[in-house]
């Protein structure tokens, strides 16, 4: 049920963010999700993509410095509260969240999360027991 | 008093040596070069193996031009025999050590004894007596004080002379220009990048150095341009006098500008100068570009034949107007060899090798980027990112950046700036890798 995310390292300067995509959209992948986390110097690119073995040997093969890492998507009805709900079950927890991010499906009025968890089995299984919906990378796909 | 600081400003009674007739002068360099390669010889086992190779004996020295037979000491040796290797005095004779960086972390140790502590102060004082600086002066010495040998050079010598010293020490420029102003005083000595800093900051805090009794600046430990001399005696109305030395001979106080400010006078009575060819080594002629090599005609615990500064100049022919004898060096532009001076510290590249060494998955992608920021030299390392030292976490990058520059401030004794680069943006070179882009504008 974990989903791979690539992490691709960007320099916090003009011009440095197309690159990646650029390479993408030649090769027809798509972007499910995205993210970009940015200190003043440099930045970090997270995708979820469609073929992320393909996406990620391209990248590399052009240069850029890939990291692969296992996030959680869960999907949320999209109204007040959707993200409370699911941080309400990690209260009290030693499940950590690195980071996530969120992004609305616009006709379905859904909306998925990813995380980012330090323990993401234990996270997941967490999930679960409150009922959550935990994506996997084909309903991703597919939403 | 002031009458008196103006008439005497350019003479001081130990200054008399500057004059000496230069045939008197060449005769006391032979004979304390006798001496001097006599006491490395019987003390030293690396200078008296060196010369037993090539079949001298101190013997061999029968004119001050046969300096040229005797084997180069270089840099490469201190650090070899670190770090007591090269002392020709034993411990309870030596009243002092300094050290100054080396090329892979280990220090240079150089050692004095009392009476080669007393000819420092000597040629110091009669640096700052060249200067125009008399009893009478305030000076701020804002050299660091420790194990680098600025800060004890010039405050025994300006003790020595009799002014008065603040020994501020490095760093703090607001309470460096208010003791400036409020103490007036009337010399600096500090690199000259950070007085132009100061010459900024002190417009910052509306202090104009203009209207202040501070008249002359000695400023050294590392290399400026005619041009940034101009800017700063411009900007601040002082006298920027240039003064040269280094470590392994004594520390400052090897040579001096005096007020002609047309090359630096060599206190020729203790350090003996050479230019030579870089590559062959062989002797150049009076007014040649090469090499500056100095010989150490009277210390003690730690002679140095024939050392190799890696410094470029050349011998200046002529008399000076000012009626010394010694000769005059061009002031000093480069070196031969890679080393970087920052703010006064000395670095090699290879440092920045060594450090990044320590923190795995960093090498060997590197470069070290030099500008100048309000006066002062910034050092940035790029580090390339590789899969090994990537994360998907900022907070692990941030890390990272820290790790590393903590690893070179422990190794170079000094804070830089690191970046973390994008694979492939450090330019790869054909042979050897272009280490270091030094962006500071000879301003």
């Amino acid at each position: 049920m974990k989903i791979q995310q690539l992490s691709i390292f960007s320099e916090n300067k003009p011009g440095h963010l197309i690159a990646p995509c650029r390479l993408l959209a030649r090769e027809g992948i798509n972007m499910q999700a995205m993210s970009l986390a940015d200190s003043q110097r440099f930045g970090i690119l997270r995708i979820v993509v469609s073929d992320w073995q393909r996406a990620k040997s391209l990248l590399e093969a052009e240069g850029f410095v890939v990291r692969v890492t296992e996030v959680v998507a869960i999907e949320v009805p999209d109204h007040p509260g959707g993200l409370s709900a699911v941080l309400d079950l990690f209260e009290g927890s030693t499940i950590n969240i690195e980071y996530m991010y969120a992004f609305p499906f616009v006709h379905a009025g859904k909306a998925a999360l990813i995380f980012r968890f330090d323990h993401p089995d234990a996270a997941i299984e967490r999930l679960r027991a409150g009922g959550m919906t935990v994506l996997d990378a084909d309903a991703l796909t597919n939403r | 008093m002031i009458a008196v600081k103006e008439s005497c400003a350019t003479f001081h009674p130990d200054s008399a040596q500057d004059y000496v007739p230069s045939a008197l002068l060449a005769e006391l360099q032979f004979s304390r070069l006798k001496n001097i390669v006599a006491r490395a010889f019987d003390r030293v086992p690396l200078f008296r193996s060196r010369m037993s190779d090539r079949d001298l004996t101190p013997d061999s020295i029968t004119s001050l031009a046969d300096i040229s037979l005797l084997p180069f000491t270089t840099k490469t040796d201190l650090r070899d025999t670190y770090p007591f290797g090269l002392f020709a005095s034993p411990m309870e004779e030596i009243v002092r050590l300094h050290a100054s960086s080396g090329t892979t972390g280990k220090p240079i140790v150089v050692a004095y004894t009392q009476q080669d502590v007393d000819v420092w102060t000597s040629v110091m004082m009669r640096s700052f007596a060249a200067c125009g600086l008399h009893h009478g002066d305030i000076i701020q010495n804002a050299y660091g004080y420790g194990l680098f040998t600025g800060g004890l050079g010039a405050h025994y010598g300006a003790e020595g002379l009799g002014a008065t010293v603040i020994p501020i020490s490095g760093g703090n420029t607001d309470r460096q220009i208010m003791v400036m102003k409020d103490f007036g005083v009337t010399a600096i000595c500090c690199t000259p990048s950070y007085f132009l800093h100061m010459i900024e900051r002190a417009a910052e805090m509306d202090i104009d150095i203009r209207d202040l009794p501070l008249r002359v600046g000695v400023f050294g430990a590392e290399p400026w341009t005619p041009s940034m001399r101009k800017r700063i005696e411009t900007l601040s109305g002082i006298r920027a006098i240039d003064i040269y030395g280094l470590s392994e001979i004594i520390g400052p106080g090897v040579a001096i500008e005096c007020p002609e400010q047309n090359g630096l006078h060599i206190f020729e009575d203790h350090f003996y100068p050479e230019i030579i060819d870089p590559e062959t080594g062989a002797v150049l002629p009076e007014g040649e570009e090469g090499e500056l090599v100095l010989t150490t005609l009277s210390k003690h615990a730690m002679p140095m034949i024939r050392y190799r500064t890696r410094d470029i100049t050349a011998l200046l022919p002529g008399r000076c107007p000012c009626g010394r004898s010694l000769r005059r060096m061009r002031r000093i532009g480069r070196r031969s060899d890679d080393m970087l001076i920052i703010r006064g510290v000395n670095v090699f590249p290879s440092q920045v090798e060594a450090a990044l060494l320590d923190v795995e998955g960093t090498l060997p992608h590197y470069q070290i980027v030099l500008t100048r920021m309000h006066g002062l030299d910034q050092m940035e390392v790029l580090v390339e990112v590789t899969p090994e030292t990537f994360s998907d976490k900022i907070g692990a990058l941030e890390e990272l950046s820290t790790k590393i520059a903590d690893a070179l401030e422990h190794v170079l004794g000094l804070r830089v700036q690191v970046r973390l680069v994008e694979p492939h943006t450090i330019q790869r070179s054909e042979g050897k890798a272009k280490r270091v882009l030094d962006r500071r504008l000879p301003s």
